[in-house]
């Protein structure tokens, strides 16, 4: 008898020191008690079509996180992202203008032009030894300047409908109807692959680069050609994400503004340590939705849209300094 | 004065000598401890105005932990120091510096954008309306520099265009300008050439003049003899001697600083290759095996003509001083600071090693001096480390090579816990000895042919010492070559077949395995 209770109550503190931990488990619990905290005050959320469009809408920021990670987990940052989601976008409409016979030719110069970027992005910070914060936020003012010299300021054209599908559509594609959306399965398909590529030697030796470079240097990695292939991840995930942005959401002026810190602030919520070396992939993916369900229950509860900024600023913060407190007990 | 009775310990008295002043500084009987381990035991030193006491020992002696007591980053253990007579404490380096002691540390701590004038004053500024004057700032210096014939130095240099031997100047003027009776300069001649070192020498004069009194930590015995006075030798934390350097021979001094018992310490080596009698003229122990890594002409901005061979199955040392070029050779090897002038050939075949990523191509391999720093990822995982090279060379083979890990650490004398929860366990979280063994592991699964370790038991238990030992005897009677870098001269006498010692940046001559560490010592300080 007392022998249970022994274990329970050091399983019970087991628990307790993984949800405070900072890492997986605490982000999983931060996304379950919002998501409670959603239903109880509107229980309709509970219903697999809303559970389906949260996915549908948190799809593309998984996306982004996931890019992300792979960035961050190296040591680096990529603030580019978002404007990269712009960029693609609006040059995908102004290109295709509606044409669908034009959609594959668009899609892969997109592909072409996003691994462009994230190359350009991972060359100049590792060979060039500019700090990633100063490339890709250079990169973000480039792109987001280009486009709108480009496009005079207000973006023209028109995304074709089959180049909308993925971030519309879903499956069985009956109006009205549950569905599971194309956007869910893109999400799934990203977060598995970045699963596997984690346990992969690449996934590896990246996380080792970031936690100590020179170490991984020295034991034979190209340290630069490893963070520059986590850079051509992020861009590449970034031109995913823009495919589903622009399908969900058409094209705007506004679009992918912030997303790089969404992104960014997803993979801290997670656990990921910014400088690198700790956290994984799968706990970035669940940061991501636990801030998605957290700008969802900011709209359940009628606070006004532009409340989300101020808490990023604050989520991001606190996430680090909390990381930073555990690190020193 | 201590009551002693160690025959030994000859300390100066002043009292015998009716020209010498009063001492400025003394230390009674200072002890320190880091961690339960004893660094230094019943120090005595006692510095007089006006004259040059040099401190002299091998590495790990306690030189540094003694300087530091002086400078007040340490607080002593037991002892007591005295200042002109009166009992002190030093709680922070600024109160030994208030005080009139200062320090010069082997690192330069200077500014390399800022001037002279800037350096030397930095942080007590001369304020006119609350802004730096800086007239007076460099007229404070120019007279600074002038007093002590520095006439090479402009106040408004910018540090960085000075040479080393001139920076180390301007940390020594930094010194003077607070008024120091006591400096303490640790190896000031490291990082200079040998004709830089005469402006240091002119200076350290001129302070003597004045009436400094000056603590010097030098390896280099030449110097000692040119510039010291008394001379005090600390060996493996114990004070061992205290005499006028007129008094004490090069051959006692070094005899001294070495010496001491480890037999039966060491694994031997397999009964075949035991030398047979050393006798003269014939290399001993050398093993009939191909030469694997061979050096000729080797040299970079570090190091110059180097010329080595290490066979298969054989351990050559290369043995030599802090900064003598030992770990310059490993890098140049491995293609971290990669050589550019000689040849190198593996297994008779000319190689171009340029990257680390190269020499593990080549099958070379690099145990580095600093575990924590290069050779580990702290944060992940015992496994994760232990195929790191793998992973990042053979991505292919990976998988089915890493299979052997758990193996390797077991024949290391892993903990089998540690075994067992390698994908876990965070290597931070291991001991010194065990991290040791985790790099070990990362190397020994990739099946070098040549395997560099650069201190390889540096700071690690006796018992992880024994199982470095026991691998390099494995490794060699598996045909690997050794390269063996190591302070700790013992380990070098007793595990090497040959020893190569450096000095500056060149190899000074060659010793057969188990040779007097004496004779190491002499070549290394130059003194043979």
């Amino acid at each position: 008898m007392t022998l249970t209770a022994e274990t329970s109550r050091s399983t019970a503190r087991q628990w307790r020191e993984r949800l405070l931990s900072g890492g997986s488990w605490t982000v999983l619990a931060l996304l379950v008690v919002v998501l409670v905290v959603i239903v109880v005050i509107n229980p309709s959320f509970a219903e697999p079509v809303s559970l389906m469009a949260f996915a549908k809408k948190a799809a593309p920021l998984v996306v982004l996180a996931v890019g992300q990670y792979f960035v961050i987990v190296s040591g680096e940052f990529d603030l580019s992202v978002g404007s990269l989601v712009g960029a693609q976008v609006v040059i995908a409409a102004r290109l295709m203008d509606g044409d669908e016979a034009l959609t594959w030719p668009v899609l892969g110069l997109m592909l072409v032009f996003g691994l462009l970027v994230g190359l350009v992005n991972g060359l100049v910070t590792t060979l060039l030894r500019v700090p990633s914060f100063i490339t890709t936020l250079g990169m973000m003012l480039v792109l987001f300047g280009a486009i709108r010299l480009w496009t005079g300021g207000a973006p023209t054209g028109a995304l074709s409908e089959s180049f909308r599908v993925l971030g519309r559509k879903g499956f069985p594609d009956v109006p009205g109807q549950f569905q599971v959306p194309y956007a869910l399965l893109v999400a799934l398909v990203v977060v598995g692959f970045a699963v596997l590529l984690m346990r992969r030697p690449f996934g590896r030796s990246l996380v080792a680069a970031g936690d100590n470079a020179v170490a991984t240097a020295y034991s034979g990695a190209s340290v630069w050609w490893l963070r520059t292939r986590a850079f051509l991840l992020s861009s590449f995930l970034a031109t995913v994400a823009a495919v589903l942005i622009g399908g969900f959401a058409g094209v705007t002026a506004q679009v992918g503004q912030g997303l790089e810190f969404m992104a960014i602030t997803a993979v801290v919520l997670g656990g990921v340590a910014l400088g690198g070396g700790r956290g994984t992939v799968v706990a970035a993916m669940v940061g991501a939705l636990a801030l998605e369900a957290l700008f969802t229950l900011f709209n359940q509860l009628a606070l006004p849209s532009t409340i989300r900024p101020a808490v990023q600023g604050v989520i991001i913060i606190v996430a680090v300094a909390y990381a930073a407190r555990r690190r020193r007990t | 004065m201590r009551a002693d009775d160690d025959a030994h310990i000859a300390v100066p008295d002043p009292e015998s000598d009716p020209e010498s002043p009063d001492p400025v500084l003394r230390l009674h009987g200072v002890g320190k401890e880091f961690f339960g381990t004893s660094v230094l035991r019943d120090i005595d030193l006692t510095l007089l105005p006006g004259q040059v006491h040099a401190l002299v020992g091998e590495n790990g002696a306690g030189k540094s932990t003694l300087m530091k007591i002086v400078a007040g980053v340490h607080r002593p253990d037991t002892g007591a120091i005295e200042l002109d007579g009166a009992p002190v404490s030093f709680p922070t380096p600024l109160d030994a510096q208030q005080a009139g002691v200062a320090t010069v540390f082997q690192e330069f701590n200077l500014l390399p954008d800022r001037s002279v004038a800037e350096n030397v004053y930095l942080g007590r500024e001369p304020l006119l309306r609350g802004l730096v004057d800086r007239r007076r700032l460099h007229a404070d210096t120019s007279h600074l520099l002038d007093d002590l014939g520095l006439t090479s130095i402009t106040p408004w240099a910018r540090v960085g265009s000075l040479s080393v031997a001139q920076q180390q100047v301007v940390e020594i003027v930094k010194a003077v300008s607070y008024d120091a009776r006591i400096i303490s300069m640790d190896e000031p001649t490291a990082a200079l050439a040998e004709q830089e070192v005469a402006l240091l020498y002119e200076l350290i004069g001129r302070l003597r003049d004045r009436g400094v009194a000056i603590l010097y930590v030098s390896h280099r015995l030449q110097e000692i003899y040119d510039l010291a006075d008394t001379i005090t030798v600390l060996k493996d934390g114990n004070h061992m001697l205290t005499a006028p350097a007129a008094e004490v021979s090069p051959d006692r001094l070094v005899r001294t600083m070495v010496g001491r018992d480890f037999a039966g310490f060491f694994p031997d080596k397999p009964a075949d290759t035991v030398p047979t009698d050393t006798v003269p003229g014939e290399v001993p122990g050398e093993v009939p095996g191909e030469v694997r890594l061979a050096l000729e002409g080797a040299g970079n901005q570090m190091v110059d003509d180097i010329d080595l061979e290490v066979r298969a199955g054989e351990i050559v040392a290369l043995a030599g001083l802090q900064g003598s070029g030992r770990t310059e050779i490993a890098h140049g090897v491995f293609g971290i600071a990669p050589f550019t002038r000689g040849r190198m050939t593996v297994d008779g075949q000319p190689v171009h090693v340029r990257t680390p990523r190269q020499g593990v191509r080549h099958r070379l391999a690099l145990v580095t001096e600093d575990r924590k720093s290069e050779g580990l990822a702290l944060g992940q995982s015992v496994l994760a480390n232990a195929r790191l090279v793998l992973d990042a060379v053979l991505p292919r083979a990976s998988d089915r090579r890493a299979r052997g890990i758990p193996g390797v650490l077991r024949s290391l004398a892993v903990p089998a816990s540690t075994v067992a929860s390698a994908q876990d366990v965070e290597v931070q979280y291991l001991s010194g000895g065990n991290q040791q063994k985790v790099v070990l592991a990362k190397w020994l699964v990739t099946e070098p042919r040549v395997i560099v370790l650069d201190e390889p038991t540096r700071g690690i238990d006796v018992g992880a010492k024994r199982a470095v030992y026991d691998l390099m005897r494995t490794l060699t009677a598996e045909g690997t070559a050794v390269l063996l870098i190591s302070s700790e001269l013992p380990e070098v006498v007793a595990m090497a077949d040959r020893i190569l010692v450096l000095r500056d940046g060149r190899i000074a001559g060659e010793l057969p395995g188990g040779s007097e560490e004496e004779a190491i010592m002499a070549l290394a300080t130059g003194a043979a």
